[in-house]
């Protein structure tokens, strides 16, 4: 026993190393794959506030930017407008009877810390469960397509972004309506990512624009980016190409988290129809 | 050991504490909000927080030197959200440290050089110390981060280029703090 004590002593850096290492190694595979990391993350308390006040500094710096951008937006929607479309038709009698129910709606949300120079990005937002912000909802900007809320506290939530290794998005060619899946590569550029898994007959051109499907948690037709190489590694049988992506993941300021209404009603159905097979 | 021994030793601890801790907070603050969006390329990112757990005390013991690796690991996983990734990285830090040491440093020059700094170490020593420290923490760090082999001629050339920046950032704070000590 007491050679087990001055051997244990002798050599106590090892074991130290041994008892930290492990421990440490336990918390990151546990809370790393499971996404369970509610209490040491940046929605957590200190981290959140310390964010947001630093956040609320370096929101100075560009308003310009922003500005712009949210100006463009408003021309953009200004132009959906009924009051901007000429009236082509000699027809001049109207029919409102088609009543419209309203399936998608839009939360903004500051941007308060985002990373895109890691293999596994997250952004976190200034809105949270109080907001109406749930997990599973989509992510854009006026660009397009940001990325998935993974964990939701009252005040917070954090986004799996779009530059992630597990990320994974229906979508499609814009004209031919190709359905594929959109990834991040494996080259850690903040500015491509990857469309993989097209079928074979489909053919894909450069510039042509990546969008979503519809499928998932977004609108049809929210932006990607665009096709900027045919021939991208992999793929086998199936096409991939790589794409420019349209939103620039390190300036972003203010999302839309979007609210799909018929979303717990989707995957209600598909779970019964899993079940059943 | 009478009273008046004790009192400067008690003093020169606490002013030792509290540089330590001052020098935590400092490093910590600069890791999470400035050096976290400073990349090249994708490919070299700083992780100056290190230079924490390099300039401990010599005399600090074991347990608290992996202890306090442990938490500054934590630190800054929770600003980066990926706990335990720098934890782990941290913990072997501190292991290598401790061999480093043990190898290159007799134990009973303590009295007169109680940290491991470019003013009191020398530049050869301090820079082996600190490239080859450097090395092991980035080489665990990113490919624990990855967390695969497929793609380990990337992560590792990310090893490199990331190392060197970090290596020329703690040159730089070392010659900033730069202290020509009389040696008695």
């Amino acid at each position: 026993m007491r050679n087990l004590w001055i051997f244990i002593t002798k050599y106590n850096a090892f074991f130290l190393f041994l008892i930290f290492e492990i421990s440490s190694l336990l918390i990151y595979i546990k809370y790393n794959s499971f996404q369970k990391a509610t209490f040491l993350n940046s929605t957590s308390k200190v981290t959140g506030t310390l964010y947001s006040q630093v956040d609320a500094l370096k929101g100075y710096l560009s308003l310009k930017e922003t500005n712009d951008s949210l100006a463009r937006e408003n021309a953009k929607l200004r132009g959906q407008l009924k009051a901007s479309f000429y009236v082509d038709s000699v027809e001049k009698r109207k029919v409102n009877d088609t009543v419209y129910k309203q399936q998608y709606s839009y939360i903004v949300a500051k941007v308060i810390n985002n990373s895109f120079n890691k293999r596994s990005n997250y952004i976190t937002i200034d809105r949270g469960s109080r907001d109406g912000i749930q997990k599973d909802m989509g992510v854009i900007t006026g660009a397009g397509v940001v990325g998935q809320v993974i964990e939701v506290t009252d005040h917070l939530a954090i986004i799996q972004s779009v530059l992630h290794k597990n990320t994974r998005f229906s979508a499609m060619l814009a004209s031919t309506k190709d359905i594929g899946s959109f990834v991040w590569g494996n080259d850690l550029d903040p500015h491509r990512g990857v469309l993989i898994d097209i079928q074979n007959n489909a053919q894909p051109k450069i510039g042509e624009t990546v969008v979503t499907s519809g499928y998932s948690l977004f609108p049809t037709g929210i932006p990607f980016g665009k096709i900027t190489n045919l021939h991208a590694k992999g793929g086998g049988l199936l096409i991939n190409v790589e794409v420019a992506l349209a939103v620039d993941f390190t300036k972003l300021q203010y999302v839309y988290v979007v609210n799909n209404k018929f979303a717990g009603e989707q995957t209600g159905l598909e779970a019964v129809q899993n079940k059943n097979e | 050991m009478n009273k008046r021994d004790w009192r400067p030793y008690k003093t020169k601890m606490s002013r030792t504490i509290l540089i330590n801790l001052a020098r935590f907070i400092v490093l910590v603050f600069m890791q999470v909000f400035l050096l976290k969006n400073i990349t090249f390329y994708n490919l070299a990112t700083p992780y100056f927080y290190i230079l924490f757990i390099l300039l401990l005390p010599f005399e600090v013991p074991n347990v608290l030197l992996f202890a306090l690796a442990f938490v500054t690991g934590l630190t800054v996983d929770a600003f980066y959200d990926t706990p335990g990734l720098h934890a782990s990285a941290c913990v072997v830090l501190a292991l290598v440290r401790v061999l480093f040491i043990s190898i290159t440093v007799q134990k009973d020059g303590f009295d007169n050089e109680p940290e491991p700094t470019l003013s009191i170490m020398g530049f050869r020593w301090f820079f082996t110390y600190v490239l080859i420290l450097t090395l092991f923490h980035h080489f665990f760090l990113l490919n624990l981060e990855v967390f695969s082999f497929s793609e380990i001629q990337y992560t590792l050339s990310r090893v490199v280029l990331s190392s060197l920046f970090t290596v020329f950032l703690i040159l730089i704070s070392g010659l900033l703090f730069f202290r020509r000590k009389e040696r008695k």
